[in-house]
């Protein structure tokens, strides 16, 4: 169980609030979609609950402990991030999900670690290409290599910030697929930057919607309705279902 | 299941294997390098003498000839070579720029602007009269030596100082500070060389050409303190410095605080080629193209890139070096400007050659 409580960020240029005051919960296994318009602060909220940005006042339990009054090293044992856009690794797929021990590393990696990392790599499917150099691999591939790396990282929250973002169609279901299998098997909780509406209403089952630096609306499949999508986005839409899967269709110009 | 999980391990482990055997064999490489560097000279000096010589039963000739003269010059060539080629792999990982190294952050110009001072200001460079062979001698090194370190390092704190006021100002405009400071100090070298007398103008050049037969033992045995200790600290913080390559935000997630490392990096780095080039004067490019040639070979992880980029520069100034001593004996040709022309057409070659990065 995730409890995020109070989370308000502003720039300190001056160009106001970006999040005010932002709470909800989430329970394991469970896969919440963050939504909202360019710039409604959904990267800002990943960065924030991650204390890569400093928030004043604000709290994140994980399993009712407090993230934020960890050390640096033991907050990344509880909480993964996947930054929106890495920088091109030049290094081996092993070596990038090794990363993900670093918490856990004094000096070096143990045979613990790198048995850890090839499990994971097993189990993301890259096991042919664990020697490969990331920056040889597809968007889709290295994608899987970064959610990897915050895998070994055995996180009870995990924060992804546009994963299918640069991802060819067929990619971005396979990775969305991948998040929601991780949420089930390692039992963690799954947070998640989306902008495709599908994408998240077929594989999410919690929902936040952010507007005017606030919580617009936050719940199950009940607040994808589409007057919320309506009144965050700016935009008409259709809610249809087809062939049992949900989806949204846009009308912009109504 | 089990299995494929050791295959996974297993492979690593083969991999990591083949990195550590080419550091072996650079290791290798640079010892058999350094006895050759020994040997060569006005008189030859065969490898089975010298290291009769280092267990204590050369003859007097070349046990003089290689404890006064030539071996301070190799093991000043080793040191210089490791220090500058650790302190600008770890430059080029804080800073995430490619083109960083002891120069980027105005260390070196730094360095030789504080030597301009202490040969016209404080008089450390005046004519020698009893060698009339070589007019321009540096009659008090010591002044020039805290000059150029003090000045070197000075460089530094400035951008650490900026970095510390202007928190938002990240890795980018750092190397951009530094290269502005580069350009103040070497506006105020020319100044410097623009007023003095031409005795004094000679002494400045002749430090700026780099020189590292100049060093006595005890100025070797401060670089290898120096070194060691900073070596110690890199090696602690490899971890770190691996996470700080895949990018800010992934460090920080993974519980590296990247600010601190970055500040602490930066100082020992500075510190570590400030005492470096202050001993020797400049020497370009090894910084630089040491960890880029490596990289070839042992990819981005700092457990083998460090030490590997060590031994690369060592060895990349023992034959600059060795090069510089032997092609027009007795001339001996200055050591920075045969580094860059060594080091410049490997580094261009390797651009065009397109080796993949390994790791």
């Amino acid at each position: 169980m995730v409890e995020v409580k109070h989370i308000s960020y502003a720039y300190q240029n001056g160009r106001g609030k970006v999040l005010e005051n932002v709470s909800f919960s989430l329970e394991p296994r469970q896969c919440l979609a963050i939504l909202g318009n360019n710039g409604a602060g959904k990267s800002t909220l990943l960065k924030c609950i991650d204390r890569i940005l400093p928030t004043k006042g604000a709290s994140v339990t994980v399993d009712g402990k407090e993230a934020f009054a960890m050390s640096n090293r033991e907050m990344a044992q509880q909480v993964a991030f996947v930054p929106q856009h890495t920088a091109a690794l030049h290094m081996t797929v092993f070596d990038a999900v090794l990363l993900g021990r670093k918490p856990y590393i004094k000096w070096d990696a143990t045979r613990e670690d790198r048995r850890i990392a090839a499990q994971t790599i097993r189990q993301m499917g890259l096991e042919n290409d664990s020697l490969r150099n990331v920056s040889e691999l597809s968007g889709g591939e290295a994608q899987k290599v970064m959610l990897a790396r915050a895998l070994a990282q055995q996180p009870r929250l995990l924060l992804l910030d546009e994963p299918t973002s640069d991802l060819d169609p067929r990619n971005q279901h396979e990775v969305m697929q991948t998040v929601r299998k991780i949420a089930q098997e390692h039992d963690i909780c799954v947070m998640t930057v989306l902008h495709d509406l599908n994408l998240a209403i077929r594989y999410c089952d919690r929902f936040l919607f952010l507007k005017d630096a606030g919580v617009y609306a936050c719940g199950g499949r009940e607040v994808m309705t589409p007057e919320n999508i309506e009144a965050v986005y700016e935009m008409h839409v259709h809610l249809e279902t087809y062939m049992g899967i949900p989806v949204i269709i846009p009308f912009p110009d109504v | 299941m089990n299995n494929s999980f050791k295959q996974g391990a297993d492979a690593y482990e083969g991999y990591t294997l083949r990195k550590k055997l080419t550091l072996l064999l650079s290791a290798i490489l640079l010892v058999i390098a350094a006895l050759y560097a020994v040997g060569v000279g006005s008189i030859q000096i065969p490898i089975a003498e010298i290291l009769r010589t280092f267990v204590g039963r050369g003859d007097p000739l070349s046990r003089t000839a290689i404890l006064n003269i030539r071996l301070p010059r190799v093991v000043a060539a080793v040191l210089v070579g490791a220090a500058l080629a650790s302190s600008g792999v770890v430059m080029q990982c804080v800073l995430r720029n490619p083109l960083a190294s002891a120069s980027t952050l105005g260390v070196s110009q730094g360095a030789a602007f504080g030597a301009a001072l202490g040969i016209v200001v404080f008089g450390g460079g005046v004519v020698n009269p009893a060698a009339a062979a070589s007019a321009i001698a540096i009659d008090d090194p010591y002044i020039v030596t805290i000059c150029a370190f003090v000045c070197g390092i000075f460089a530094t704190v400035v951008i650490i100082a900026i970095s510390q006021m202007k928190k938002e100002i990240g890795p980018g405009g750092l190397v951009l500070a530094g290269v502005a400071l580069s350009s103040l100090f070497s506006g105020g070298s020319t100044l410097l060389q623009y007023f003095t007398d031409d005795t004094k103008l000679g002494a400045i050049v002749f430090w700026t050409f780099g020189d590292l037969g100049s060093t006595n033992w005890r100025e070797l045995l401060i670089l290898a303190v120096v070194l060691a200790a900073s070596m110690i600290y890199f090696m602690c913080s490899h971890w770190d410095h691996n996470a700080m390559e895949a990018g800010a935000d992934t460090a920080k997630s993974l519980g590296v605080n990247i600010r601190s490392v970055m500040l602490i990096s930066m100082g020992i780095s500075a510190l570590l080629s400030a005492t470096a080039v202050s001993f020797v004067g400049i020497i370009s490019f090894v910084g630089l193209v040491a960890p880029h040639i490596m990289r070839k070979f042992v990819g981005n992880d700092h457990r083998y890139l460090l030490p590997a980029s060590a031994i690369a520069g060592a060895l990349l100034l023992v034959l600059a070096d060795t090069f510089g001593r032997s092609v027009i004996a007795p001339v001996i040709l200055p050591i920075g400007a045969l580094t860059a022309f060594l080091g410049a057409p490997v580094f261009l070659l390797l651009l065009f050659k397109g080796v993949k990065h390994s790791g």
